[in-house]
């Protein structure tokens, strides 16, 4: 149900089910290793390519997802995912594999919760009983894509980011077992100018605030009503500079409530500048390390709002400025 | 796009942090003159062993500079030494082989026709170009110059 000018509100809260999330060596080192259901031990992922290494990593995220669940492909209704590469190839390629009915999404590094938010849109209008989303990406696909070939020297500054090597899938369904998606809302496009792809998550930092500002005023909530809102991947600075928005426009949010999933993939001692990004990160720790702690009742509300920079080498090259998106899930213990 | 800077960029600006340019000038000054001095060291030990004389001795030595640089970018050390040297490890003949050794071995899942021959030069290719296209200038200048005097 629409409530207020872009929030969904669920009256039958989808419940996700189980998850599957898998990663590469990098990530097995991380700070947040224990969540992780598979690892691989190179980039290759016994592939010939990293984009197909990258399909791999969505076709095995989907099966431990599926399996954990005990449900058959043939029984899921639809498949909603998306990831970084050119006319988003790997995750093409995966649904070749899966044979489920399949939507192709894109908001880079926001996919993850635009898959979450219209799979609940589905489930709980009873347009589907299954849906398996989520979203992935590899880091040296994205790098070669987006900035230079891996094994180039260039010196990257303090606000970069580490594009994570991972998948994270969810399976949502009607009833049983687990956190339940409660509200969504589908973010705009904000555009400050910004133009340094070095420095996302400053370009990011004002599409995070206004989803969240809107998902407030939508659903008639304050931050007291979270026990934790994560950002997707505004990273070290980012994240500081949305805490700042927030503060300037009156509605100061309390620090420690308010986190960022690239802040938590890897440990400090991981040269990756600012912290992770990449559609995979919002995706890995949501439905790895997050879903946990609510199944433990660590939370019973929070908020995921995945953020991701609409930009691509060539409008970077052409001098364009970084159109950026957020989009928000509400997931939460209902007894 | 409007080239001045609008309010939340000049805002940003004040959150991120500065880039250390004098930190990252030094290193690159240190880094870059210990390849220089190790490229000397190598033309020395050539010309003192083997045949060579000063002017001959600049292309052996250029090509084993690059011949170490493709072993490091392949074994996947130069990114990380070049994260630290910045300018030190580019500006050298080390960072235009690295450049190019680097984008072979990225493109060569795309073949090695259209993947590494195609892109080999990505990068390097501007370096070429503007390289020789000076090059010609400045010898114009010389030409004239001397034609007159």
């Amino acid at each position: 149900m629409l409530q207020g000018k872009a929030t969904w509100t669920f009256k039958n809260p989808p419940v996700i089910v189980s998850t599957g999330t898998v990663g590469g060596p990098f990530e097995e080192q991380g700070n947040i290793a224990d969540d992780f259901d598979l690892f691989f031990s190179d980039q290759w992922m016994e592939e010939k390519s990293f984009e197909q290494a990258h399909s791999h990593l969505i076709e095995e995220a989907s099966t431990i997802a599926l399996k954990k669940a005990n449900v058959s492909k043939d029984k899921v209704n639809f498949f909603l995912h998306g990831d970084l590469i050119n006319q988003i190839t790997p995750t093409n390629f995966a649904a070749r594999e899966l044979k489920i009915p399949y939507l192709g999404l894109f908001s880079a590094c926001a996919t993850s919760m635009e898959g979450l938010a219209i799979s609940s849109l589905f489930v709980s209008e009873g347009n589907a009983d299954y849906a398996l989303t989520g979203a992935a990406s590899h880091n040296s696909a994205a790098e070669r894509q987006f900035r230079y070939p891996t094994e180039y020297g260039s010196q990257k500054p303090d606000t970069s980011q580490w594009t994570v090597t991972g998948a994270g899938m969810a399976l949502v369904a009607k009833d049983g077992e687990g956190p339940r998606v409660t509200s969504a809302t589908i973010g705009k496009v904000i555009d400050e100018g910004m133009t340094d792809p070095f420095n996302m998550g400053g370009a990011m930092a004002p599409a995070a605030f206004d989803t969240i500002t809107q998902h407030f005023n939508d659903r008639n909530v304050d931050e007291t009503y979270y026990d934790l809102i994560i950002t997707g991947d505004l990273a070290k600075y980012g994240r500081l500079i949305c805490l700042d928005l927030f503060s300037k426009n009156q509605r100061p949010i309390d620090e420690s409530k308010f986190k960022d999933c690239g802040l938590m993939v890897y440990k400090d001692d991981q040269s990756v500048f600012a912290g992770a990004s990449g559609p995979a990160c919002s995706a890995i720790v949501t439905y790895g390390h997050l879903l946990k702690k609510l199944m433990k009742n660590e939370y019973q509300r929070i908020l995921v709002v995945a953020t991701g920079a609409l930009l691509s080498p060539l409008t970077v090259q052409q001098k364009q400025s970084i159109p950026c998106i957020a989009h928000a899930v509400s997931i939460e213990n209902l007894s | 796009m409007a080239k001045e800077k609008t309010n939340y960029q000049k805002y940003e600006q004040k959150l991120e942090p500065k880039r250390p340019v004098l930190k990252n000038c030094i290193k690159a000054f240190i880094i870059g003159g210990l390849i220089c001095v190790f490229g000397q060291l190598i033309s020395t030990i050539y010309m003192y062993f083997f045949d060579f004389t000063e002017q001959t001795v600049g292309n052996p030595t250029v090509a084993t500079l690059i011949f170490i640089t493709m072993l490091l970018t392949g074994f996947g050390v130069y990114d990380k030494i070049a994260q630290f040297a910045g300018a030190g490890t580019a500006v050298p003949v080390t960072g235009f082989g690295n450049a190019v050794i680097s984008a072979a071995i990225e493109h060569r899942t795309e073949g090695f026709v259209q993947g590494v021959g195609g892109n080999m030069f990505k990068l390097a290719g501007s370096v070429i170009l503007f390289g020789v296209f000076s090059a010609f200038i400045i010898a114009l200048i010389k030409t004239i110059f001397s034609y007159w005097s």
